[in-house]
């Protein structure tokens, strides 16, 4: 068991003051799986996706406890750049850089970190990322054009892209689709799907459906805490508390 | 008449009359300027004599004056505004409580009178540049152009800071965090996404202090020592073209010597619209590439 999980929460809690929104979570996230974490807005599992890289921490005033460990060794006792480049994320909104090109975006972590690459690196580098992202085909003949002209499904598979880039161990996605048109969430969902290959995926959704269809394990979390986890097929077919149920079904949420 | 006419209408002769206002200045700065133009032509400002008991009227002086003052007040500025923006416009959307008052006192600073900025210098910097001299070897006259440009510099920070910190603050939350979700530190994405992103911004800051240091009268002319010879270095006493009218237009002998201070109030004129006019197009530039 021990090592087919990449990432695992110890009673992590987290809170802006004294509001504590995220309550003594422990999750396990296994390696090549998506595991969604689905539940209503304000239930707290925004604010715990990004405990996961560190993020919260850009927020003034989060407090935090527990702990987070990636293969074993407790994130928060290491450089929050180094756990932010071996753990990815993409955002709900789209968010190119508007001052960079297509080609520099996907660079982009190499390029605000100063670390110089040669011609050759950087052009792998963009061209598979683009691949994995689905976005190649669509973006090769105007790499040196600015992010922001592409479609938003476009401008979020770059984000994607340039997530990948880094090469990270794990992607956090926050809402990835909520800000997209229907077919622009299903060609994202089923990049998740074929992501799960190279990196393990942590997906928050509000989304019941699209927990249900690209992922292997599904938390349900309410009020801050996780309620009910488990293989995504036994949630939605047999979910073990009532309240998973209710939320399945639409009585709240 | 229904309302929106009447609001579009009244719109129009507004914008109608500031067209109005700039372009009668012109025209009544030209024929002022007339009897000394006539008299001189191009030579006033290629002459760097000027003589009035003589009747010898040559501005290169002063408009040499007036672009070295602005110019090293701007040098030195500049570093500092722009930390200065950095500073209010990352702490202020941290909530810091400093910021703000740090972004009141820095609006204090653009509404302080010239003329106490004049008091200012003449009783605190000259002293200091005083002593500098005589550290130098050079003459401690104490007031010239350096004196000058250290007191500009220090009026328009507030002007140059405050259009880039609000450029700063309106950087989306978005970017940010997109790019400390790459690894980056706190510097990196400083550096490599809020200036890119706020570079046109910076421009006009720049061009808005520029145009300020221009034109600034009162307190150059405190301390500048009013030396109507070309400035020989940057410690040399001088005037800028907006301290020698101030300084000689109310004992102005005879008609010529006027005209040539109004034409000198022309040239200044052209300059200032010179400086924004490429001013704007830098601005433009960097702003397309968005």
């Amino acid at each position: 068991m021990e090592k087919e999980i990449i990432l695992e929460t110890i009673d992590l809690s987290a809170a802006y003051g004294d509001n504590w929104v995220v309550k003594s979570v422990n999750l396990a996230v296994p390696y090549n799986k998506v595991i969604a974490i689905m539940g209503p807005s304000g239930c707290g599992k925004s604010t715990f996706i990004r405990c996961l890289n560190r993020m919260h921490e850009l927020l003034p005033g989060t407090k935090i406890k527990g702990q987070v460990l990636l293969e074993g060794e407790n994130i928060f006792d290491l450089p929050p750049t180094t756990v932010r480049r071996r753990i990815g994320m993409v955002f709900q909104r789209p968010n190119p850089f508007p001052t960079m090109s297509i080609y520099d975006n996907v660079l982009a972590g190499y390029i605000l970190r100063g670390e110089k690459l040669s011609r050759a690196e950087r052009d792998e580098i963009v061209e598979t990322s683009l691949k994995k992202a689905f976005l190649w085909d669509e973006v090769k003949d105007s790499l040196h054009k600015r992010g922001t002209f592409l479609s938003g499904g476009q401008q979020q598979r770059l984000c994607i892209a340039r997530a990948l880039a880094m090469r990270p161990d794990i992607l956090l996605l926050d809402e990835p689709t909520s800000a997209l048109d229907p077919k622009a969430q299903a060609m994202i969902e089923e990049l998740i799907t074929q992501l799960k290959e190279t990196v393990s995926i942590v997906l928050v959704t509000h989304n019941r459906a699209q927990a249900a269809r690209v992922s292997d394990y599904t938390a349900f979390m309410y009020l801050g805490e996780i309620v009910e986890i488990g293989p995504t097929p036994q949630m939605f077919t047999a979910p073990k508390d009532p309240r998973t149920e209710e939320y399945l079904t639409g009585k709240f949420g | 008449m229904d309302g929106d006419k009447a609001f579009r209408i009244g719109l129009n002769l507004t914008a109608f009359l500031f067209i109005l206002f700039v372009g009668i200045t012109f025209l009544s700065l030209i024929i002022a300027s007339g009897p000394s133009i006539k008299a001189f032509g191009w030579k006033f400002v290629i002459s760097t004599e000027w003589d009035p008991t003589a009747g010898k009227f040559g501005a290169l002086p002063f408009l040499t004056g007036t672009l070295l003052t602005s110019f090293l007040a701007l040098l030195m500025s500049t570093p500092l505004a722009f930390s200065l923006a950095l500073f209010l416009g990352i702490y202020s959307r941290k909530g810091l409580r400093f910021a703000y008052i740090l972004d009141y006192a820095v609006d204090l600073l653009a509404g302080i009178p010239s003329v106490i900025y004049g008091l200012w210098a003449l009783f605190f910097l000259v002293p200091v540049v005083r002593w500098m001299e005589i550290k130098m070897n050079i003459t401690p006259f104490g007031v010239g152009i350096f004196t000058a440009s250290l007191v500009l510099a220090i009026m328009i920070i507030p002007y140059i800071s405050s259009i880039s910190k609000e450029m700063v603050a309106m950087v989306p939350q978005d970017l940010l965090e997109a790019g400390m979700a790459l690894g980056a530190t706190d510097w990196e994405v400083v550096k490599n996404i809020i200036v890119p992103y706020c570079l046109s911004g910076f421009y006009a800051g720049i061009l808005l202090g520029l145009g300020r240091a221009l034109g600034e009268t009162m307190a150059v002319t405190m301390v500048i020592g009013n030396f109507n010879g070309m400035p020989k270095d940057l410690f040399s006493p001088g005037n800028t073209m907006a301290s020698v009218i101030a300084n000689e237009f109310a004992e102005a002998v005879g008609d010529l010597h006027l005209s040539s201070l109004i034409q000198i109030g022309l040239w200044l004129f052209l300059v200032n619209v010179i400086v924004n006019l490429v001013g704007q197009v830098i601005v433009r530039k960097v702003s397309i590439r968005r």
